[in-house]
């Protein structure tokens, strides 16, 4: 992740969630993949989608529509892949876009007003021709709290 | 050459790692000759090789090692410095391996020191029996036995012919008989060596077959074509083996990362000026291989920790009443699909207040709320980050690392790690890692169209339930219950613990009958499948909060599904039983079995007043609903028809037993007697301690106790069963037994006093009760004389074993028959009252089984 202040560009992979247009820096992710034969997993948090094995591996679905209060536009039908200490989680999202090369010199920080949840997990906008793109933090999207009181 | 080589790095490195611990072993022990053969057969293998392989530089501290541990076996004694320098010396030999592993030859360097050091402690002891000859001369202590080539020879044979193939076959005739020995149990043993990546690989490549074959099996569902179907059945199902097998490869027994321990503790016994004793148990205990790795160092640390910190000096031990040698025990075993592992001492404890101190120190907790917290809460402090409570920072364990690291290291395996401590007595590091990647058994159930695994280690039986069949749910308000074999099943409904829509359980469902510690309960699912092995992945970080589940697991087809946790369905059941049995500690079982017996499980109702009143569950045969008008009033007692039998009915207040609706009863029954107690609702079931705090001058009431926070009744059944039963005696039989026998019951509890009393008088014994094996003894030398005595086991100051030999020593009560009743039964136990003169055991509720042992005494008085 380098978010230089030259004229340096960086590469994002860009997503479609509730109408919202985000990308993620490409160094952390991993695939992207057509979620299948997802498991619901009972009591877990509203953010976690379900588990699923991709290639013998357990991934934990992460709802982004959900975990970013957003308005569900379009059922999610794709999944980006990350990973974080070890463990394999899939951002569900409603369509994956192209990878985008970004300069940094048009990267600007959340403006104040942007929303809270929104603005927890973001570190930053991208003014683009035709719209605004929203840098995610893979980090912060994955702090989900527990459920507070399971069972 | 080099595969030779290799292989001789791998196996010499082995044979070290085993010499390292005999030696530590032998030095404890040095009378103990097998020991000593084995360590000198590992050496002289070594020995042997080198010579094959031309490496003089081993070969020659090899010789010299096993010089002097020619002399141990002569008789001279393992002195402390003497098993130093051959350890010193295992630690070069393990270098230069090291360096010969790495560049394919032997370094170059010189272990002039470590040979003269060895030299010097063989030469002194051959001393004290020989005259002081020349120094070159160094001597066995004894003539020379047919075969043997002499010290001397030996030396100047490899020192001239450094790549002589066989200079060191003079083994010893002691030696070669060990070597048959050993190479018999060898032989029979049989494996193979295969390296870490080859199973990886190959683990890697399964993983890919069984995707391709999910994609087959995908295809083919999508064309009816069947032609493919059969093979793809047999590809699937072999698929499935091949990964099951290759996963089992990965299993290791957790010895293999204690190895090194005893070895460390010797080391720091040694560098600490402390005398350490360890116990390992339960090597055999098998982990996968990546946990196994995972938990070595925070093991190792735990290790350093207790033999800094937790273990006094030999004075200070002796001085607070201990033996001044300290003790560490690690200990691992497989509970309810966790493996636990346990390091604990006896050492001095954790230092609460020093604890306490830093963690108010360091921001954790204020002041005020410490003041709130337990011990317990208290010690948990030091897991938190960057906690060390060490005031100086010794070479042992003062590293900057706490218990910290330990539990992330744990944490990251999906374990956990508890601590108790007492002042004094020492402190035990409870490991609990979660079933993780290893492999069970699961039975495989179907929930609201998911499926779930439910490990196999916990259940007992599976109990179909229909509409109109033999076994049905009752509901006790709205508590589900199954009858089982004249017992009742608390169940919990899987779909309504997960929260996710199930079938009604009216059409029929599944009850897996499950028991975790020393509760049973069943498990309500809609369909059972079958059995498979699974391999556990732990929870992702996410859920793994949740307490239903314990892990989740890939099936053979793919899909991924949770793995149920029994200890958090007990749990959710309300008891404290379950996390009793859980959380206790191996070497604490029996402590916490008995914790586990202090939780009784009631059933509450109401009788004439608003307060519950509670009855022991076990005492109670059946709940039974029958119509009011059924009840027949015959000689002024309640009378109803129950299974082809007249039951009389007790009322426990004095208001009149209902004319019409339903009518909630208790039945007590014993063999073919039944009564029923008239209650006016039946309200719940509840695991709970009983701690009777007021006793009641109420004829029918033992005394009050608080249940689920409320101030309950306890019913004396004592009192009511006579009320029936002796109008029953009268009915049936019209005279009396001709004599009644009697019986002596001693019991601490006056609880079971009081409840076996009934059931005993009921039975047609006269019954004279004892509070204490003193009492009981103290009866029979007032000249009282008993049919049988029934006793309890576990008594405070003399327990039933004592009271038994006491009964047997006196000729008075030597033929009267002895029962015994207890919450455990073990072969042991059972041994051990066989010498102590019992005549049987019985569980302490089986009331049958009492009445039964006692009639069988009777049978064999009259013969």
């Amino acid at each position: 992740m380098t978010h230089g202040t030259e004229n340096t560009f960086n590469d994002y992979v860009t997503a479609m969630v509730g109408g919202e247009l985000f990308g993620l820096p490409i160094g952390r992710v991993q695939d992207v993949f057509l979620p299948e034969r997802i498991t619901r997993v009972p009591l877990a948090p509203p953010e976690i989608a379900g588990i699923l094995n991709l290639r013998g591996r357990i991934v934990t679905l992460l709802d982004l529509c959900q975990r970013l209060g957003l308005e569900r536009r379009a059922p999610s039908a794709m999944a980006i892949g990350v990973e974080r200490k070890g463990e394999s989680y899939g951002l569900m999202i409603d369509q994956v876009g192209e990878v985008m090369s970004l300069d940094a010199a048009d990267f600007e920080r959340n403006p104040v007003n942007l929303d809270p949840k929104l603005a927890a997990v973001s570190t930053g906008i991208y003014r683009l021709e035709h719209r605004l793109l929203l840098v995610l933090d893979v980090d912060r999207v994955l702090d989900i709290a527990p459920r507070a009181a399971a069972a | 050459m080099d595969d030779l080589l290799r292989e001789f790095v791998t196996e010499t490195n082995e044979s070290l790692d085993v010499v390292d611990i005999e030696l530590v072993r032998f030095e404890q022990d040095p009378n103990n000759a097998r020991i000593l053969a084995n360590i000198f057969r590992l050496v002289h293998t070594i020995k042997g090789t080198c010579g094959f392989l031309g490496l003089p530089r081993l070969e020659t501290l090899a010789h010299a090692a096993e010089t002097v541990m020619g002399k141990f076996r002569d008789g001279m004694p393992a002195t402390h410095e003497a098993v130093t320098v051959i350890l010193a010396t295992i630690d070069r030999i393990k270098e230069i391996l090291a360096a010969l592993d790495r560049d394919q030859r032997e370094p170059e360097g010189s272990d002039s020191d470590l040979i003269a050091d060895l030299q010097r402690i063989a030469e002194r002891a051959g001393k004290p029996e020989q005259i002081a000859i020349a120094t070159t001369e160094r001597t066995l202590g004894r003539p020379l036995r047919p075969g043997e080539v002499s010290l001397e020879e030996l030396e100047r044979a490899f020192q001239e012919t450094p790549v002589d193939p066989r200079p060191a076959k003079a083994a010893k005739p002691v030696a070669q008989e060990a070597v048959k020995e050993e190479e018999a149990v060898k032989t029979s043993a049989q494996s193979i060596r295969v390296t870490v990546d080859t199973i990886e690989h190959l683990m890697t490549m399964v993983s890919e077959l069984v995707l391709t074959r999910n994609q087959l099996l995908e295809i083919v569902r999508r064309h009816d074509d069947s032609e493919f179907k059969t093979p793809l059945q047999r590809l699937s199902n072999v698929t499935a083996e091949l990964q099951e097998g290759v996963m089992k490869t990965r299993m290791q027994p957790i010895g293999s990362a204690w190895q090194k321990f005893p070895r460390i503790v010797r080391d720091l016994a040694h560098d600490l000026g402390k005398q350490i004793e360890l116990e390992l148990q339960g090597a055999e205990t098998e982990l996968d291989r990546q946990v196994l790795d995972q938990i070595k160092d925070p093991l190792t640390h735990m290790l350093r920790n207790s033999a800094d910190h937790g273990l006094e000096n030999a004075a200070e031990r002796r001085a607070a009443g201990k033996a001044p040698q300290g003790h560490i025990r690690l200990s691992a075993y497989h509970e309810g699909g966790h493996i636990i592992i346990l390091v604990s001492d006896d050492g001095r404890g954790l230092n609460t207040a020093r604890i306490k101190a830093k963690a108010i120190a360091q921001g954790l907790v204020s002041e005020a709320e410490a003041e709130k917290l337990s011990d317990a809460q208290i010690h948990k402090f030091i897991f938190a980050a960057g906690f060390s409570t060490a005031q100086e920072v010794t070479s042992v364990s003062g590293r900057g690392v706490g218990m910290d690291v330990v539990r992330n290291n744990i944490d990251q395996i999906g374990g956990t790690i508890d601590v108790k401590s007492v002042a004094g007595q020492g402190v035990s590091f409870i490991i609990k890692i979660p079933l993780t990647l290893a492999i069970i058994a699961a039975l495989i159930v179907e929930v609201g169209g998911s499926r779930f695994a439910i490990p196999q280690l916990s259940v007992i039986e599976l109990v179909r339930v229909r509409k109109g069949g033999d076994q049905r749910i009752e509901w006790i308000k709205d508590t589900a219950v199954l009858r089982l074999r004249d017992k009742l099943l608390p169940l919990a409904r899987l779909s309504s613990l997960l929260e996710i829509e199930g079938k009604d359980v009216s059409d029929g469902a599944y009850i897996v009958v499950t028991q975790v510690g020393s509760q049973t309960f069943g498990i309500v699912v809609d369909s059972v499948f079958h059995t498979e092995e699974i391999v556990v992945k732990p929870m992702s970080s996410k859920l793994r909060d949740i307490p239903m589940f314990s892990g989740n697991t890939i099936l053979g087809d793919g899909a991924v599904i949770m793995i149920i946790d029994p200890n958090g369905v007990a749990r959710s059941l309300g008891s404290a039983a379950a996390t009793h049995a859980a959380t206790a500690e191996r070497g604490h079982t029996q402590r916490a079995e008995e914790a586990a017996d202090d939780t009784t499980s009631l059933l509450l109702f109401r009788a004439g007043s608003s307060q519950p009143k509670a009855v022991p569950l076990s005492l109670i045969t059946r709940l039974e609903e029958i119509d009011a008008r059924k009840i027949e009033l015959s000689n002024g007692r309640h009378m109803v028809q129950y299974r082809g039998q007249l039951m009389p009915l007790v009322s426990m207040t004095e208001k009149p037993v209902r004319s019409e609706g339903a009518q909630p009863l208790l039945v007590f029954s014993d063999g073919v007697r039944s009564m029923a107690l008239v209650v006016d609702e039946i309200v719940d079931i509840v695991e709970d301690r009983l701690d009777i705090q007021v006793s009641s001058g109420n004829a029918g009431v033992i005394g009050s106790a608080v249940i689920k926070g409320q101030a309950t009744e306890i019913v004396d059944v004592a009192h009511f069963l006579p009320l029936a039963f002796e109008d029953w005696f009268r009915r049936k039989d019209g005279t009396r037994r001709e004599r009644q026998r009697s019986i002596l019951l001693v019991d601490d509890s006056p609880f079971f006093r009081n409840m076996l009393l009934p059931v005993l008088q009921a039975a047609g014994y006269a019954v004279t009760a004892a509070g204490s094996a003193k009492e009981a003894l103290k009866l029979i030398e007032e000249g009282k004389s008993f049919d049988s005595v029934v006793t309890d086991i576990d008594m405070p100051d003399m327990d039933g074993f004592e009271l038994a030999e006491a009964l047997r020593a006196d000729p008075r009560s030597a033929a009267t028959p002895v029962i015994a009743l207890s919450s455990q039964v073990s072969p042991e136990l059972i041994e051990r009252g066989r010498r102590a003169g019992l005549h049987d055991y019985v569980a302490k509720f089986d009331r049958q089984g009492l009445i039964a042992a006692l009639m069988e005494q009777a049978g064999v008085d009259a013969a």
